[in-house]
């Protein structure tokens, strides 16, 4: 339980394409996460396999059946939003029983699934208050809880932690993550945040504009990214891309190198530059190197503190193997 | 100097805003102390302001003459079932409109409103015309139909602005969740606008029980309500201002209760769409 194959898929507003035909297949048990800046349609994608959008034309079939036209309730497919979505006036029990109500569970049933998943969310001792008398990190898990008790054959996360501070958003992040292994049931994910889809997923989707520019793992994704465009959203802080004659020199139009990929030296090396702001993390350092002649400002990643002022001179050299290199359309060349 | 100056000011806006009051309230004052007069200090001049014989004899006359029992029960009727039955046609219509709007629903409200334009006595001829013609003249359900139909608009004027505070998100969740559309309007998106439609019920219920256009000229004895109650003491011959007086008293007093006890709902819904 839990394929989801999208064949020919198109979304028009009015006269807008937001999703040119598209196809993809979502495997049982996969964590996928479709992953784009904002406006990229990623959100509306997952509405479409929701049901809350209808599909302009194309084929949703979930678990091999043709799920295009049937209704959101049918599907058997529960979904957690951004704003949680909680009932207002209903206390944190009812909310959770609501979709096994709607089932036309009895009540003993359904508090046993509620007292179950209550335990697991550590949620038990607010079952009796309401949504406006809890955190955000709580609401967070009743809606969890709401999706949980469905026994759904997917979960659909629509940017589920973008309301939550950022110590509670890693700490959500590694419970969503660990119910997937509990559960083993699909799910995709909706975020602009690359650092939540490099570290859940089992599968990106980079969308930009509608359309699928690379599916593959985090670690394919972050070694061979097939264009310009994935390479530039996948890696924190941004792949530093240089073209013109430097380019040429490889045979390419474009070169690509990350941060991390740069040795920094203060007497020689393959590039000369000055250094703008560096920013200590204690593990890392990041550097902004200006005046190479190559870019406007080039990213450096460093491993521990290293010494470096305004003004200082210095010098950058790739690391040679772990050079991306683009054509002229943008695309990778192998 | 500055504290001053708002002292003053705020002195100066406490006695408006009580003048205005005053004046508001005045004629239902005035009213009030009248039904409790004889016809001759009703009428005498100068009016006679509080030092009078106060009298129960005109509640006791108009109870006599007439039957305020079945007048009152006529517009509880009257107001109650038509704004039931609005509120029950609205619902869906505002969810429609504020949840899944097309291109024309903003044509739609604005036409709606549109026929409050329409003088009512526009489509007198035709209504009675109709009302003959189905045998129903004079009978509540009649009035029920014909007030719910002239206060519909602003049923759904008033539910569609307050379902429009509602977070889609919470909808497509219950839908999620399971919910078909039945459900989705009973369980979740009704108890949420609860507020808004008390206000909306309450509303409409006095719009519908100060109605006299329609009430007065579509009932003759069976159904008539207070409205029709207060109009038979203007007799031709000479107004007894005593009597009309207690009348209305008797008209107005019930509403009167229900308003008093009800403000914070009603002003939220008179100012409708004026505040978050």
């Amino acid at each position: 339980m839990g394929n989801i194959s999208l064949n020919q898929v198109t979304k028009s507003f009015g006269d807008v394409q937001v999703i040119p035909p598209l196809d993809l297949d979502i495997n049982e048990g996969e964590f996928v996460v479709f992953v784009g800046p904002s406006g990229c349609g990623k959100s509306t994608l997952l509405r479409l396999i929701a049901g809350l959008e209808d599909t302009t034309s194309g084929h949703i079939s979930i678990d091999g059946n043709d799920a295009t036209q049937l209704p959101p309730a049918k599907r058997g497919l529960a979904m957690v939003f951004q704003s949680y979505a909680l009932y207002p006036h209903m206390t944190v029990r009812k909310n959770i029983a609501f979709p096994l109500r709607m089932a036309g569970l009895d009540e003993a049933a359904q508090n046993a699934k509620i007292d179950a998943a209550a335990k697991a969310l550590n949620l038990t001792d607010y079952l009796d208050r309401k949504p406006g008398q809890l955190s955000g990190g709580q609401r967070q898990r009743v809606a969890i809880g709401r999706a949980i008790v469905r026994e759904p054959s997917a979960f659909l996360f629509d940017e589920p932690l973008s309301n939550l501070d950022a110590a509670l958003r890693v700490g959500m992040r590694l419970e969503i993550m660990e119910l997937h292994e509990k559960l083993k049931t699909t799910m995709i994910y909706v975020t602009h945040d690359q650092v939540e889809a490099m570290t859940m997923a089992d599968k990106i989707v980079v969308l930009q504009a509608g359309v699928i520019e690379q599916v593959g793992s985090p670690l394919e994704l972050y070694h061979a990214p097939r264009n310009k465009f994935v390479a530039g959203f996948i890696g924190s802080p941004k792949m530093n891309q240089i073209e013109g004659p430097e380019a040429a020199k490889y045979d390419a139009t474009t070169i690509g190198i990350r941060p991390e990929h740069l040795t920094v030296s203060k007497t020689e090396g393959m590039w000369k530059g000055r250094v703008g702001v560096a920013e200590h993390l204690g593990s890392d350092t990041f550097i902004h190197v200006h005046d190479t002649g190559l870019l406007d400002m080039m990213t450096v990643r460093i491993t521990g503190d290293i010494e470096a002022r305004h003004g200082d001179t210095i010098y950058l050299t790739p690391v040679a193997d772990q050079m991306h290199r683009f054509d002229e359309k943008g695309l990778r060349i192998a | 100097m500055a504290r001053a100056i708002t002292t003053q000011k705020k002195v100066m806006w406490t006695a408006l805003a009580w003048a205005f009051g005053l004046m508001m309230f005045f004629p239902i004052m005035w009213t009030f102390l009248t039904s409790f007069k004889t016809e001759a200090t009703a009428i005498s001049d100068p009016p006679v302001w509080f030092f009078f014989d106060w009298t129960l004899e005109n509640y006791v006359d108009v109870q006599a003459r007439s039957n305020y029992p079945k007048a009152l029960m006529n517009s509880i009727i009257i107001a109650v079932g038509s704004t039931l039955l609005g509120i029950l046609i609205a619902v869906p219509a505002a969810w429609s409109m504020a949840f899944v709007p097309s291109n024309r629903t903003k044509d739609i409200l604005l036409w709606m409103l549109s026929t409050k334009m329409l003088p009512a006595v526009g489509v007198l001829y035709p209504l009675v015309l109709l009302a003959k013609w189905l045998g129903v003249m004079d009978s509540r359900l009649l009035l029920v139909v014909v007030l719910m139909l002239i206060n519909l608009p602003i049923i759904v004027w008033m539910l569609y602005t307050y379902f429009r505070e509602i977070p889609g998100e919470i909808l497509e969740a219950s839908r999620m969740d399971g919910a078909n559309l039945k459900d989705e309007i009973l369980y979740v998106l009704t108890p949420m606008a609860l507020p808004g439609i008390a206000s909306t019920i309450l509303l409409n219920i006095i719009l519908a029980w100060n109605e006299a256009f329609w009430t007065i000229l579509l009932t003759t004895v069976d159904a008539a309500p207070l409205t029709k109650f207060i109009a038979s003491f203007s007799a031709p011959e000479g107004l007894f201002y005593a009597k009309l007086s207690a009348a209305s008293m008797l008209a107005v007093a019930p509403i009167l209760i229900m308003g008093w006890f009800s403000q914070k709902q009603l002003v939220r819904g008179l100012t409708f769409g004026a505040v978050k």
